[in-house]
C-alpha cells in the first residue's frame, strides 16, 4: 500500500490560503448562462474589471466575442450606492446592443454595499414603461465569495427558468438543463433530439453563439442560444433531464438554505415537471441511462444511429483496453464533470488515485463512493482544494495519466505524465470550445484521445522508437 | 459615426480634422463595454513580474484565478510570480472580517515559500469590509523580517491607471534600503516586463555600449535589486503610463534623472540607446552606439525592405493598453509599409494623442476608452486589413476577417528591440499574407 496517498500528505486541511485555486468566480459562470440565451447582452454590476477579466478568460478558451457590460462602479457609487450606474450601463447597452434580454450578474462589490438589484431593475422598468423595446431582464445574485463559477452557472440558470418559465397545461416538449458543457455538446444534444425526433428546449444554449461560424462581421449580438419562447416553453414541458447529481447546494449563502433547488427540481416544485436528475453522461453505463431516459419519455425505440454509434464504442473498449487497464489516473475540474468522468474510467479499467475539485458541495466524496465503493483505500478524494494541495498530495505516487482542464498543466509537466485536456478552459491547446465529452460521440472522442496520449507517452519514452504499438 | 455614444463623442477625433484635444483620462462609461480592466489589474500587471516576491490577493478567488500566470514574463531564477495565491474570502469573512485570515495566510505563505518581500493586493471588497491591511502587513513584516507591502488597489477606486501609480508607491518603499557597490554608468530600466526574454536582450545591446543595468523593474526584478535601485545614475522609462509615477518619485527623492524612452521599432529604440549615450555624455559610448545601431540596420534593413515591399499599401488599426506603444508602433508598421488608420490606447493621455495626432496621416481616427461596438465599426470604415491589440480585441478582427498582431502582455514573442522588429515585421505578415483570408472574402 505504499502507493496510497494519506491523510498525511495532504495537509490542505491547515492551509488557510488558496494556491493556484481549481475554480473560477460566479459571474463567470452567470454570463457563460446568459450567452447562452438569444438576444442576451451579460451586464456585470460591479468594478470594471470583474467584466474585463471575464472576458479575457473567456475569449482565450472560446475564440469568440465576448461582449460584457460593466456598470462600472466608482469609489462614489460604492459610499453612495450604484443605482446611477446601474441605469446609465443599462441605457448604454440598449443604445449599442439593443438586445432582448439583459442578464444582470452582481458581484462581490454589489452585494457587499447592499445593493438591491431587483429593486434596481424593477424601478428601471417602471420609469420606462412606455418603451416597447424594453429588454426583459434576468437576475442572478452572483458574489464571488460564494461557491465557485459553476455554483453562478447553475444559479442563473435556476435565475431564468424561475423568472421566465410560463405555467400552463403541459405539452409533449422536454427540457434538456445539460450545465457547463461544450458548444460541441450542445450540438451534439441537438443532434440526439433531432434523431429521437423529440421536441426539446435545451437551456442555456451556447453551441453558436459561443462557438459561430465565420460571420463577415462583428456580431454585437452572437446569433444563437435558447430563444424567449423556448424558455418561457421549459415551464410546460413534461419531463426535464437535468445533469449533474452533486450540484453545489452546500456553498449557497449563508443566509440562503442549503436546500436551493437546482432549475430542474424548481421546475418539478413549481411546475410539476418530473425531474430527471442523472450524472453527466460519459461512458457507457451513463449514457445507457441518459439515452434510455429519452426512450422512455419520448416513447422511443433507441434510433439505429445510437445502437451503432454504442457499437462502435463498445468495440473500440475491446481494441484499447489493454492500453488503459490499470493505470493510475487523476481526475480534477467541477466537482459533476469529475464525478462523470471518474464512471467512465471505471467502466474502462483506469484507477484513479486523486480526484480533486475547487467546489465545496460537500456530497462529491459520497457521490464518488457509490461509483467506487471498492477504491475506498486507494482514492483519495479531494473537494475544496487547490492545485497546489493536489500537486504535495501526489509527492508519493504519481499518476499515468491526468485528465482535467489547462490549469493543470504545470503538475502534468512536473511528473511529465500526459494530460488529457477537458472541460473549461483549454487556454493552452486550440479548439477547446469543439471538445466532446457527452453521450456516445463525446465518449468515443474521450477514450481515443486517453488511449492515444497513453501510446504516445509509451512511444516517446521507449529507447526504441516504435513505428507500431 | 452614429454608433458612438454621445458622452464618448469626446474620445474620439480624427486626424488633421480639428484642432481640438481628445478627451482622456477619464473613468470608463457604464453599459459602454470598455476593453479596460480595473484599480487592481494596473497594480497586478506592473508587480506581478517580480520573481521572489509573494504576491497575495486578498479577496474572493476571483481576481487571483483571472490573474495566474498570465503574463509572459520571463524569470531567469525564482518561479514564485508565476504561482496564484488568495486569502479566498468567503460570505463569513466578509461578515466577521477578514483580517485573521490575510495574516495566517500570509505566514504560512512565508514560512512555505521564503520569499524576500510580500505585496498584499487587496480587492473591492476589502476596500468596503474595512480589514486593516496595513496593521498587518506591519505585524507580519515585524514578524518575519522581510518587506510586506499593502498594494491598496481596491478595483473601483479609479481606473488601471491609478494602479500603476498605487505598484509605483509599493515599488518605492522597496527602493533605498540596501548600499551595493554599483559600477558607474548605471542605469535602471523601468517599464519593461521582460515579456519573451525582451528585458535580457535591452541588457544586451546597453552592455555593448558600455551601460551596466542596475535594476530592473520589474521585469525579471528582484527585491533585492529593486532596494538597490536608487544608486543608479539614470531611470529610463518605457512604458510612461504606468513608471513614469515611481521614475518621479525617485527624482524627487534620491536625484536620479530620468528619460522616456520605447524599445519598440528600430528607430525607437536607437533613440533609446543615444539618450543614454547623450546622458552619460560619453564619446566612446555615443561610438558604441552608433556603431551597434549602424551594424543592426545593415542587418536589418534588407530583410525588412523584403516585407515593406510585399506589405506596402496595408493598412493597420492599433488598440493597446498603452499610448506611448502606440507611437512606437505607427513608426514601426510605417518602416515595413504599413499605415495605420486607427490609434487608440485604454490609457492615454493628452500629450500621448497629441504627440499620435501630429504623427499620424489625415482621417486617421484616434480613440481613447474604445469598445468593440467602436472599434468593429471603426475598421470596417477604414478598410483596415491587420488589427494589432490583445486578445480581448482578437474577435473583432477575427470575425471580420482581419489579420491580427497580439501585442499585450501575454504574448510570447518578443516584440522589443533589433530582434523585435523582425519579429515584428514576420508576424505583420503572417497575418496579412496567410491564404486563408480567401475564405472569408464575401
Amino acid at each position: 500500500m505504499a502507493s496510497v496517498i494519506t491523510e498525511k500528505d495532504i495537509k490542505h486541511k491547515y492551509y488557510v490560503s488558496t494556491r493556484n485555486a481549481c475554480k473560477l468566480c460566479a459571474p463567470l459562470g452567470a454570463c457563460l448562462v446568459f450567452k447562452g440565451i438569444e438576444g442576451c447582452v451579460p451586464m456585470v454590476h460591479g468594478s470594471q474589471g470583474c467584466a474585463t477579466y471575464i472576458r479575457r478568460y473567456t475569449i482565450s478558451h472560446f475564440r469568440e466575442p465576448m461582449d460584457i457590460a460593466s456598470s462600472n462602479f466608482s469609489e462614489r457609487t460604492t459610499v453612495y450606492g450604484g443605482s446611477q450606474n446601474f441605469i446609465t450601463g443599462i441605457d448604454n447597452v440598449i443604445a449599442q446592443y439593443h438586445p432582448k434580454v439583459m442578464g444582470i450578474a452582481s458581484t462581490c462589490l454589489a452585494e457587499t454595499i447592499g445593493e438591491d438589484v431587483p429593486a434596481l431593475i424593477r424601478d428601471y422598468q417602471d420609469a420606462n414603461i412606455d418603451n416597447k423595446d424594453l429588454p426583459l431582464f434576468v437576475f442572478a445574485s452572483t458574489p464571488s465569495y460564494c461557491g465557485s463559477h459553476i455554483d453562478g452557472f447553475h444559479h442563473a440558470v435556476l435565475a431564468t427558468l424561475s423568472s421566465m418559465a410560463d405555467s400552463g397545461k403541459q405539452g409533449v416538449h422536454i427540457n434538456i438543463l445539460p450545465s457547463m458543457v461544450s458548444p460541441a455538446d450542445m450540438r451534439y444534444l441537438h443532434e440526439i433530439i433531432q434523431e429521437f425526433e423529440i421536441d426539446a428546449v435545451i437551456f442555456p444554449d451556447y453551441s453558436k453563439s459561443l462557438d459561430n461560424v465565420f460571420t463577415h462581421e462583428y456580431q454585437l449580438i452572437p446569433s444563437g442560444g435558447t430563444t424567449i419562447k423556448d424558455i418561457r416553453r421549459t415551464g410546460t414541458a413534461k419531463a426535464t433531464i437535468e445533469f449533474g447529481t452533486v450540484f453545489a447546494k452546500a456553498s449557497t449563502r449563508v443566509r440562503a438554505t442549503k436546500n436551493t433547488p437546482t432549475a430542474g427540481e424548481w421546475l418539478q416544485e413549481n411546475r410539476y415537471i418530473h425531474n430527471f436528475q442523472m450524472p453527466l453522461p460519459i461512458g457507457i453505463n451513463a449514457c445507457d441511462h441518459f439515452y434510455n431516459t429519452l426512450c422512455e419519455i419520448g416513447h422511443k425505440d433507441m434510433p439505429e444511429k445510437f445502437i451503432e454509434e454504442r457499437g462502435r464504442l463498445v468495440d473500440s473498449y475491446v481494441d484499447g483496453h489493454k492500453y488503459v487497464f490499470g493505470k493510475k489516473v487523476m481526475i480534477y475540474g467541477e466537482e459533476d464533470l469529475v464525478l462523470g468522468l471518474l464512471s467512465f474510467c471505471k467502466e474502462i479499467g483506469l484507477e484513479p488515485i486523486l480526484i480533486g475539485s475547487g467546489g465545496n458541495s460537500g456530497s462529491m466524496r459520497r457521490e464518488a463512493f457509490k461509483i467506487f465503493p471498492e477504491s475506498e483505500l486507494t482514492l483519495k478524494v479531494m473537494d475544496n482544494c487547490d492545485f497546489e494541495t493536489m500537486n504535495e498530495a501526489l509527492c508519493t505516487v504519481s499518476p499515468d495519466l491526468i485528465i482535467g482542464n489547462s490549469k493543470g498543466y504545470y503538475i502534468s509537466r512536473k511528473l511529465k505524465v500526459p494530460l488529457v485536456r477537458v472541460g473549461f478552459p483549454i487556454h493552452d491547446r486550440f479548439g477547446g470550445q469543439r471538445l466532446h465529452h457527452l453521450g456516445y460521440k463525446g465518449t468515443q472522442e474521450l477514450f481515443d484521445r486517453i488511449v492515444n496520449a497513453l501510446i504516445e507517452y509509451k512511444q516517446e519514452n521507449s529507447p526504441i522508437g516504435y513505428k507500431y504499438i | 459615426m452614429g454608433y458612438i455614444l454621445k458622452e464618448r463623442k469626446n474620445q474620439v477625433s480624427v486626424a488633421g480634422s480639428c484642432s481640438e484635444t481628445i478627451d482622456c483620462n477619464k473613468a470608463s462609461l457604464a453599459g459602454s463595454v470598455s476593453q479596460r480592466a480595473c484599480v487592481f489589474c494596473g497594480s497586478r500587471v506592473v508587480l506581478y513580474p517580480i520573481a521572489d516576491a509573494l504576491h497575495l490577493i486578498h479577496g474572493p478567488i476571483g481576481c487571483a484565478a483571472y490573474t495566474w500566470d498570465i503574463r509572459g514574463s520571463l524569470s531567469s531564477g525564482p518561479q514564485l510570480h508565476r504561482l496564484s495565491f488568495s486569502t479566498d474570502i468567503q460570505e463569513r469573512d466578509v461578515i466577521f472580517g477578514g483580517e485573521k485570515k490575510l495574516k495566517s495566510a500570509l505566514n504560512e505563505l512565508i514560512n512555505l515559500y521564503q520569499p524576500k518581500a510580500a505585496f498584499v493586493y487587496t480587492t473591492c471588497i476589502v476596500g468596503v469590509i474595512g480589514d486593516d491591511v496595513e496593521k498587518i502587513c506591519q505585524l507580519v513584516e515585524q514578524e518575519k523580517g522581510i518587506p510586506v507591502i499593502p498594494v491598496q488597489s481596491p478595483g473601483f477606486q479609479g481606473t488601471k491607471k491609478d494602479g500603476y501609480r498605487i505598484a509605483c508607491e509599493a515599488l518605492f518603499k522597496l527602493t533605498g534600503r540596501i548600499n551595493k557597490p554599483t559600477p558607474p554608468h548605471s542605469i535602471n530600466i523601468l517599464g519593461d516586463f521582460n515579456l519573451a526574454g525582451e528585458l535580457w536582450m535591452l541588457v544586451g545591446y546597453y552592455k555593448q555600449i558600455g551601460v551596466n543595468v542596475n535594476c530592473s523593474l520589474t521585469g525579471d526584478g528582484r527585491v533585492e535589486d529593486i532596494g538597490n535601485a536608487h544608486n543608479a545614475s539614470l531611470n529610463v522609462v518605457q512604458c510612461s503610463g504606468s513608471m513614469s509615477y515611481l521614475a518621479v518619485m525617485m527624482e524627487e527623492k534620491y536625484g536620479i534623472p530620468w528619460k522616456k524612452v520605447s524599445y519598440f521599432g528600430i528607430e525607437d529604440m536607437s533613440e533609446a540607446l543615444y539618450e543614454v549615450a547623450r546622458f552619460f555624455d560619453d564619446q566612446e559610448m555615443m561610438e558604441k552606439a552608433r556603431e551597434l545601431v549602424r551594424k543592426e540596420f545593415a542587418r536589418l534593413m534588407p530583410m525588412l525592405q523584403w516585407y515593406k515591399e510585399r506589405l506596402a499599401g496595408k493598412k493597420a488599426a492599433i488598440y493597446v493598453g498603452g499610448a506611448f506603444k502606440a507611437i512606437s508602433l505607427v513608426k514601426a508598421l510605417r518602416l515595413i509599409g504599413v499605415q495605420s488608420v486607427i490609434v487608440g490606447s485604454q490609457t492615454g493621455t493628452k500629450e500621448d494623442y497629441e504627440i499620435i495626432r501630429k504623427l499620424c496621416d489625415e482621417g486617421t481616427i484616434i480613440v481613447d476608452d474604445s469598445n468593440p461596438v467602436e472599434l468593429s465599426h471603426f475598421v470596417k470604415e477604414k478598410g483596415a486589413d491587420i488589427f494589432i491589440g490583445g486578445v480581448k480585441e482578437r474577435p473583432i478582427a477575427f470575425k471580420i476577417g482581419l489579420g491580427f498582431c497580439d501585442h499585450n502582455h501575454e504574448r510570447k514573442e518578443a516584440l522589443s528591440g533589433y530582434d523585435g522588429m523582425l519579429n515584428f515585421a514576420k508576424e505583420i505578415y503572417s497575418t496579412a499574407m496567410s491564404p486563408i483570408w480567401q475564405f472569408t472574402k464575401k
